[in-house]
């Protein structure tokens, strides 16, 4: 076994499954406006916040669960759900990083986001949500000079509620749809990123999302306001241990840029996939929106999606602003019997806005794959266009990979041009990569590693290499 | 509209002479109907044009009686010049003529009285009210080896008498081994506010070729919904060429099972709508077998206030390898109220297959304008001489060199 063999060994099975033994404060099971009370109260929330809660809960029970997606699974009893679950020494927060639970430290170390070394050395500052509350943020002292915000939701809405307020619900209501309104009543922690007028924020922030405990619905909140001018470029990467039961997964990302600011938005989502018979895997229901409110303001998101059982999320951008830009580039992988219905919407509404979508869908084994997208270009988005290309691979006669995109087009002023292919690895580049010494799984990594360069190339430096790797990854087995 | 339905359906029981076996069948259609109603947005087929709500607003008071009991005149001025053909006339939901005189009476067989298959697609609620209510079916059927010399041409007509009524047909053809039919449906109303709801099915044998040619090129304010099933065996070739302009509301569905290998299906379909009309082309491709093929191009020009719709479908069964499909479509907007949706969707459980849809929509390229202006041609010319230039590249995919040119007058395109 040479030594990349051995890599792939070692890497092929789910490395972040492991389980960290760490006592829990769970709140108690099911979902009532006791628990949200519960949520809100051990969280010393103001009035505002927990009739926002209540407010979105109400809603909640008159709305009924989709069911038009592609990946079907069976029902979920959101009775029998921990909606609050975090690590006991969490009760009083740490105030740096020494103090953290030495478990939890030795737990991100596993995960490789040793938040020390990672602060110090990479210049990224990190924010880790443990299951459901953030356990620490890096860097903070060098943020706050330029101004920014980075900090745990929990800690904005104490610190800083006017920007809360103002901007929390404002993309995704409270009266949005199932997911994203269960997620507004009973969300628990997440990410709040504040870039003032004009900062081009000097590195790259990153969360890291764990799901810990069992029988938990993880329903993170993430904001990030970009002000007039502003930059900001925010990654995150999610994993879990390896459990027989799915596990529910439904966060809100809000993204808000303003006058002629950028938010580039990047996802390395590595859930746990489920076992090769299909057993377990995270339900990753996400509901994810930027709202280009600004002129000339750009939203871009990036997902390299290889893991959860099912994978269903559509990253939006609104593009009310003139001259604003939307983008989309994605990567979503299935292998065994995962399931994937993801894509994107262009909501066009105000002039001369462009957006771009770039899908490469790759399934294998038994997975099935779709993609849906929505361009809806407005009556008053006039000069306006949009550019959709996505492509499919497939590997395998189980495996299925479909296409669905929603193409509305109610001004003339306006193009839309949308491309897509559905193909296999052929025969003749595999001969010629194996024939130049690749063996053919190496041939099939390179040939998809290239297939997906389009988007991997938009990802920072440091998640890029992590994708390619989990490309391969993958896609172990799938070949022969 | 409850009550209307059952009412009406008791008085057609009343006047015709069906069987008890087919009141029984007919009932549970009409049952089904009256559970599901006509179909609306809630539906993922009818997400873009809401069916329900337009019979709701254009049609007061719809009525699924019609008197079947006298004959209509047939208004021969009406018939297409300059092409020899065969006819079936169908005026008023009475089918009053089945001509095939250019035709070897020995090579085609119709029956008026066959036992109908009811069994396909039952989530349609349409096909329901179709069977429940359609008067007397047809069945067509072409002999093993015989190539019809002359086109078939099918003249759905209505005049004034009809208003605000619901029209069924229902023809069934079969085309035996190495057999070939040219079938030419021509739309031309006097009436108003009516809904015809068109139902045909086709079996195509091995070998057998169908040519299927839809011409809506009169103006007038009904609503129509037709639908072609058809299935093919081995080597078979189906061609469907929809012209697609002037009733108020026009949906076309195609539902296409490619059964035997080496079979092919070609959609081909313009639309050309201005002034608050609104039409649709479904196509539902399934590629069962290997090594099947297909093939859709359709473009679309709107003017003002006119909506358009395309929802291909390509389905590629895990078995279907070597499938090649291929699906594009093009809009010209013309005016800011005019609006083109798309829904260009693959559906695929092979891996070697080849398969692509493209979709673009957009204004008229003024560069391009601005070239033939350059050159002496008016505003107006120049975007009419580029309009013909793009609608033009669908009829040339018309095989049947005689139809191709005869629709080419027929709509105005010159070359």
């Amino acid at each position: 076994m040479d030594t990349r063999e051995k890599d792939i060994e070692n890497l092929k099975d789910y490395k972040y499954g492991f389980t960290t033994d760490i006592e829990n404060i769970r709140a108690p099971k099911g979902l009532n406006v006791d628990v949200i009370k519960f949520i809100s109260n051990i969280k010393k929330e103001p009035k505002w916040m927990l009739d926002f809660r209540l407010k979105a809960f109400e809603r909640f029970k008159l709305l009924r669960e989709p069911d038009w997606q592609k990946p079907k699974y069976p029902k979920i009893d959101y009775q029998d759900l921990y909606y609050y679950s975090a690590p006991k020494s969490m009760k009083d927060k740490p105030k740096s990083l020494d103090e953290l639970d030495p478990k939890l430290i030795e737990t991100y170390n596993k995960l490789g986001i040793p938040l020390q070394e990672q602060a110090r050395l990479n210049g990224i500052a990190v924010d880790a949500v443990f299951d459901s509350v953030s356990v620490a943020t890096t860097f903070k002292g060098e943020l706050t000079k330029h101004g920014i915000i980075f900090c745990s939701m929990s800690e904005a809405i104490q610190r800083h509620p006017d920007l809360v307020k103002k901007y929390l619900g404002t993309v995704i209501p409270t009266t949005d749809h199932f997911f994203a309104t269960l997620n507004s009543a009973v969300f628990t922690d997440g990410s709040f990123v504040y870039i003032p007028e004009g900062v081009k924020c000097p590195m790259e922030l990153s969360t890291y999302f764990r799901i810990n405990a069992s029988e938990t619905g993880q329903f993170e909140r993430t904001l990030i306001i970009a002000d007039k001018g502003s930059y900001v470029s925010y990654l995150e990467g999610c994993t879990a241990p390896m459990r027989d039961e799915n596990q529910l997964h439904a966060a809100n990302v809000e993204l808000i840029a303003l006058d002629d600011a950028e938010i580039k938005y990047s996802t390395v989502q590595n859930w746990y996939p489920g076992d090769e018979n299909g057993k377990g895997g995270i339900y990753n229901f996400v509901t994810k929106r930027g709202l280009c409110k600004g002129k000339n303001s750009k939203i871009s998101w990036t997902q390299v999606e290889t893991g959860s059982a099912i994978t269903w999320k559509y990253p939006s951008c609104i593009l009310r602003g003139d001259n604003s830009i939307g983008e989309f580039y994605s990567i979503a992988i299935t292998n065994n019997h995962q399931k994937a219905d993801t894509g994107t919407k262009m909501i066009h509404l105000g002039k001369n806005t462009k957006s771009k979508i770039i899908s490469k869908g790759i399934s294998a084994g038994f997975s099935d794959m779709t993609y849906r997208g929505l361009v809806d270009i407005n009556s008053k988005a006039k000069n306006s266009s949009n550019y959709t290309q996505c492509d499919s691979l497939l590997m395998g006669n189980k495996c299925g990979a479909h296409t669905v995109p929603y193409i509305k087009n109610k001004n003339f002023d306006s193009n839309i041009a949308h491309e897509a292919t559905t193909s296999k690895i052929s025969e003749e580049q595999l001969h010629y990569c194996q024939q130049r010494g690749l063996n053919p799984e190496e041939a099939v990594g390179l040939i998809v590693n290239g297939f997906c360069k389009e988007v991997l190339q938009q990802l920072p430096m440091e998640f890029a290499v992590e994708a390619q790797k989990l490309v391969s990854i993958s896609l172990e087995g799938s070949v022969g | 509209m409850k009550e209307q339905l059952k009412i009406d359906f008791e008085k057609i029981q009343k006047v015709s002479s069906f069987s008890n076996k087919d009141v029984e069948t007919k009932k549970f259609y009409l049952d089904k109907f009256i559970k599901n109603g006509f179909p609306n947005r809630k539906l993922e087929n009818w997400k873009f044009l809401d069916l329900e709500q337009i019979i709701n607003k254009n049609i007061n008071e719809l009525s699924f009686y019609n008197d079947y009991s006298t004959t209509n005149k047939i208004d021969t001025s009406i018939f297409i010049g300059g092409l020899e053909h065969n006819k079936i006339i169908f005026i008023n939901g009475r089918i009053e003529k089945i001509d095939f005189n250019y035709e070897d009476k020995n090579q085609i067989e119709i029956f008026d009285d066959f036992k109908i298959d009811y069994k396909f697609d039952n989530n349609n609620s349409l096909i329901d009210l179709n069977n429940a209510f359609s008067n007397k079916y047809f069945k067509i059927l072409i002999k093993k080896g015989y190539t019809i010399k002359k086109p078939l041409i099918i003249y759905h007509l209505t005049n004034e008498k009809m208003k605000s009524k619901n029209i069924n047909l229902r023809l069934d053809f079969e085309l035996e081994q190495n057999s070939s039919l040219k079938l030419i449906d021509f739309f031309s109303d006097v009436s108003d506010t009516n809904f015809m709801n068109i139902l045909y099915n086709f079996d195509l044998k091995k070998e057998s070729i169908l040519k299927n040619y839809k011409i809506d090129k009169s103006f007038n304010k009904n609503i129509k919904y037709s639908y072609n099933n058809i299935n093919q065996e081995k080597n078979s070739i189906s061609e469907t060429f929809i012209f697609s302009a002037s009733s108020d509301y026009f949906k076309n569905e195609i539902n296409c099972n490619l059964k035997g290998e080496y079979s092919s299906a070609f959609v081909n379909g313009i639309f050309s709508l201005k002034d608050d009309k609104q039409h649709e082309i479904r196509t539902s491709i399934n590629h069962l077998v290997e090594n099947t093929k297909s093939f859709q191009l359709i473009k679309s020009v709107l003017g003002k206030n006119s909506k358009a719709v395309y929802q291909g479908r390509i389905y590629v069964d895990s078995i279907a390898q070597k499938t090649d499909g291929y699906q594009l479509s093009k809009a010209i907007l013309l005016d800011e109220t005019s609006e083109f949706n798309a829904k260009p969707e693959l559906e695929i459980y092979a891996d070697d297959v080849k398969c692509s849809h493209g979709s673009a929509s957009g204004s008229l390229n003024e560069n391009s304008i601005f070239y033939l202006m350059s050159r002496g041609l008016n505003y107006k010319e120049s975007k009419e001489l580029l309009i013909n230039g793009f609608l033009l590249d669908v009829v040339e995919k018309i095989t049947d060199a005689e139809i191709r040119n005869l629709i080419k007058n027929m709509i105005g395109l010159t070359e």
